[in-house]
């Protein structure tokens, strides 16, 4: 089975050890993948407006892409897994938006919506396999109390990201496992982390990340896996401070044995 | 050739208004065959009928149309009205252009042109009907009751009272139900098992009804008036005519680690057990998960200290099999799961409690004698939110759609109780909408907040989480517009209600409809409340849909009357649209028995002649016509069609068919 990669704006800026690690890891787990040719933004926000077309092009631009390649696209960061999954589900089910996305872009076949759009994390859950991922750990991270935080993105909402149980979601918690540390359930791994208000009304951001990285220090977590890079900017920069924040793609290479 | 006459209807404006009733009735006067065309308002009204017995009477019909609603709706009325002046009723033939034509189109030059359709395809089908004749069968004068909650047992009692038998089939171990677990009931305040217990030891006492406790449907054969039940009573390991309900086993019995069901598993029984003080049968049953005698042969203190031997190690499952003229289904509701609302953290922390587990923590009888304390470490709270519509009103696909109907009530009710017994504590309850019609309902809530000082907050809750010991109860104040967050020692959840998922298999084998959430569906929603569809099949409380107590035994009390009614009949017309089987085409391969559900159909060995003095002895079906319902499995599964309805036979549908398509 071929994915194509789509590493997103963010992972080759401010998030590169997020796609570095990421890469190492699909190597070692013998996952066969490309990088989508000229990928381009994913469009950064999902708009709400149900009429609205032209910021949607973008990402159907990078799913019809995937879907000439001939292969699932595979998305890492949680922004653009929630814009591009949203956005298939629009060109698949909104026969409004469909005719008016092709009409636009004038692909050389009509996108309806085929390409499938797994998480980085759906990958490991559903193609590779926990148990898989086990028995490929050489350096187990045991003794480790971590935290998932999965934020808003992935979760919600449940019936098109159909990622997890949105109220309490455990996919993070088995990936923590798999690479043989401990997870650490806490009430706020799936709260809002203060998102973009943090460019408007910074204090709003600090009481929301304060929420969560207080929530996850009392429950004994001594660090914080997300697959976000804006939730790992907010908890980092807005959160206590008491509590590091990874990306679970870094904790992997660490476990695979592939990080330098 | 036939005479017939047409009536059209114009249900006021409910057909009318989109079909031109007149233009329908010119129309279909000039069909072959009929001689008489009429429309009128109401032609179910006392006017309409003499006028429908007035033409057959001048014009010698021999056959009508009637153009109105559903057959399910007025064809019996219409029957009535053709016998009596002097046609068989089964020259009627009903025209559905109500459901099937006005209701649903707009346009009504459209509507017009399929009402005359319809009309044109029950006049084509009426020119083959023939005067059928229905058979009589003699009526069981007994009831079978399914359930034993408050439902039930009301339903019992009056169709006992009125001199009928009676037996109720529970399939926990004591009738009561869910009521029996409630500590006060709305809006009066009056203790449950006050005005429940004497109700179930009348139950008990009553000479016409026989309480069959831990027992549960098998299977259901026959039909309205004479049906075969199978009901298996499953074992419980002691006798129930010896036992004299003591109670020394309980305290002997070395393995106290069952979850005590009667108070919601809040604590433990021992394997051996009566459910609770007032248990009707006041008998004992052994948990066979729990019972050390059961599970490895080891221990049997419980025989050895009961006097009368009433315990029996070697009991099985017995199934016994009994009559019964009408069937009464009173299987009551559950609260739902809560696995799909982890946002409350119900599983997660022991002081998120359900509604009902409240009842036994408030209930003198309950874990903690009555003395409101937490589970997690038996201290008073003082702060308790309520949180209302756990799933009720809920359109995610997580519970249920509808309104639960009772926990509007039975919060204020707690939270009253609560202030009254507990002044100093502070309670909370966040609503969506607070709901009280009824009797005495809305003065009931009005009092909670203004005489008790119940903070009732409009909004959801989207979190509960703990901090520094508390249970924190994050929502939103809808009227405030503000997020509060509440630290509260208990919360309490008001869970949906569901039917008990028993229904299912018990509405199949009673062939009774059951709607999208499994309630079952009622014979006609406004008119016939309490029947099912399926003739002598009775709904009774919570089963066709939430209601309260007083609505529940107002419910069950009228479906007795209806089961009265039936039982006071000494015979019952069957149908007269029965299948038979043309023995010329009959090749005895036995498909149609298979797919009867009513178990009508037989094989008998019949000579035939077959030419040169010879004869042949072949095996033919032979329906009972007084079993048959009339469902046409068989026609549908016959190969070589032999099976044929009287009154639907395939002639005629073919008829209806060819004059639909014919322009």
């Amino acid at each position: 089975m071929k994915f194509c990669y789509y590493p997103g704006c963010t992972l080759r800026t401010k998030a590169k050890q997020l796609d570095i690690y990421a890469r190492k890891c699909l190597e070692k787990l013998g996952v066969d993948f490309e990088e989508i040719k000229e990928w381009q933004c994913c469009g950064a926000v999902y708009p709400v407006s149900k009429d609205e077309v032209a910021t949607k092009l973008s990402a159907v631009r990078t799913l019809a892409s995937a879907k000439e390649q001939g292969g699932k696209l595979l998305t890492l960061c949680s922004a653009c897994h929630h814009v591009l999954k949203r956005v298939n589900c629009d060109m698949k089910n909104d026969a409004n938006i469909r005719l008016k996305a092709n009409n636009y872009l004038a692909l050389d076949e009509e996108y309806v919506g085929e390409t499938d759009v797994v998480h980085f994390l759906e990958l490991l859950r559903d193609y590779v396999g926990f148990d898989k991922i086990k028995e490929a750990v050489v350096n187990p991270l045991k003794g480790q109390k971590i935290g998932a935080y999965y934020g808003c993105l992935l979760l919600r909402p449940s019936e098109t990201l159909a990622f997890d149980n949105p109220e309490n979601p455990r996919i993070i918690e088995d990936f923590i496992s798999a690479i043989g540390a401990t997870p650490v359930n806490y009430a706020f791994k799936n709260e809002c982390c203060g998102a973009y208000v943090s460019t408007t009304q910074q204090d709003l951001a600090v009481k929301k990340s304060h929420k969560v990285t207080d929530s996850a220090k009392a429950a004994g977590a001594e660090k914080l896996v997300t697959a976000c890079p804006l939730c790992m900017y907010n908890l980092t920069e807005n959160g206590n401070g008491e509590v590091p924040v990874y990306y679970f793609t870094e904790l992997l290479a660490e476990a695979l044995g592939v990080k330098e | 050739m036939q005479k017939i006459g047409v009536f059209v209807c114009w249900c006021g404006s409910n057909i009318a208004a989109t079909v031109d009733v007149k233009k329908v009735a010119e129309v279909l006067k000039a069909e072959p065959g009929v001689v008489i065309s009429e429309n009128y308002q109401y032609m179910c009204s006392e006017n309409g009928q003499a006028l429908i017995r007035n033409a057959i009477k001048e014009h010698g019909l021999t056959g009508i149309v009637v153009c109105s609603c559903s057959p399910r709706m007025h064809e019996a009325t219409f029957r009535k009205t053709a016998e009596s002046a002097g046609l068989n009723p089964y020259m009627v033939e009903i025209a559905n252009i109500r459901e099937q034509c006005s209701w649903i189109h707009k346009d009504i030059e459209e509507a017009t042109e399929k009402a005359i359709i319809l009309g044109r395809s029950a006049i084509a089908k009426l020119k083959l009907n023939a005067p059928l004749t229905s058979g009589e069968s003699a009526v069981v004068k007994r009831a079978l009751v399914i359930g034993g909650g408050i439902a039930g047992i009301q339903s019992a009692l009056d169709i006992a009272e009125a001199g009928y038998e009676v037996d109720i089939v529970e399939s926990a171990p004591t009738i009561g139900g869910n009521m029996a677990k409630l500590d006060k009931t709305f809006p009066t305040l009056d203790c449950a098992a006050c005005i429940l217990t004497p109700k179930m030891v009348d139950c008990a006492q009553n000479e016409n009804i026989d309480i069959m406790t831990f027992s549960e449907i098998e299977s259901v054969k026959g039909f309205v008036g004479n049906f075969k039940v199978q009901i298996r009573r499953k074992a419980r390991f002691v006798d129930e005519k010896k036992c004299t309900g003591c109670g020394v086993c309980m305290q002997k019995c070395p393995s106290k680690k069952g979850k005590n069901e009667f108070n919601m598993g809040l604590n433990n029984r021992p394997a051996i057990y009566i459910p609770f003080a007032q248990a009707i049968p006041n008998v004992a049953i052994i948990d066979p998960e729990q019972c050390l005698k059961l599970k490895n042969g080891k221990c049997g203190l419980c025989a050895m200290q009961c006097q009368v031997n009433a315990i029996d190690y070697t009991q099985k499952d017995e199934i016994i099999e009994r009559e019964y003229g009408a069937i009464v289904v009173a299987t009551g509701y559950k609260p739902i799961s809560l696995e799909n609302f982890n946002e409350y953290g119900y599983d997660t922390y022991k002081d998120v409690v359900t509604s009902l587990e409240l009842e036994r923590l408030m209930n003198a009888a309950g874990p903690s004698d009555g003395h409101l304390v937490r589970p997690s470490d038996h201290k008073e709270p003082k702060v308790i939110t309520f949180i209302q519509c756990v799933g009720s009103r809920d359109t995610s696909g997580c519970g249920k759609p509808y309104c639960s109907k009772i926990c509007c009530m039975y919060t204020a009710k707690h939270a009253m109780l609560i202030r009254e017994k507990y002044p100093n504590t502070e309670v909370h309850v966040f609503y969506i909408d607070v709901r009280t019609p009824g009797k005495n309902y809305d003065e009931f809530f009005r009092r909670a907040v203004e005489q008790y000082g119940v903070d009732y907050i409009k909004g959801m809750v989207g979190k509960v989480y703990e901090e520094n010991g508390k249970l924190m109860v994050q929502g939103s104040d809808l009227i405030n517009n503000e997020q509060v967050v509440i630290p509260s020692d208990l919360v309490v959840l008001a869970a949906a209600i569901e039917p008990n998922p028993s229904v299912r298999k018990i509405a199949t084998m009673v062939t009774a409809s059951i709607d999208t959430n499994n309630f079952l569906t009622e014979a006609h929603a406004k008119l016939r409340p309490v029947e099912s569809p399926t003739a002598g099949i009775f709904l009774s409380g919570v089963c066709q849909g939430p209601k309260d107590i007083p609505e529940t035994v107002s419910q069950a009390s009228a479906c007795a009357a209806k089961v009265v009614g039936l039982l006071s009949k000494d015979k019952l017309k069957c149908n007269a649209c029965v299948s038979h089987s043309d023995e010329m085409l009959c090749t005895g391969c036995s498909v149609c028995a298979n797919v009867c559900p009513y178990g009508a159909i037989t094989y008998v060995d019949k000579e035939f002649r077959i030419g040169g003095g010879k004869t042949e002895l072949r095996r033919v079906a032979s329906v009972n016509e007084a079993v048959c319902q009339g469902c046409g499995a068989c026609t549908v599964a016959c190969p070589s069609g032999a099976m044929d309805l009287k009154g639907f036979s395939n002639k005629q549908i073919m008829a209806e068919v060819d004059a639909i398509c014919k322009r």
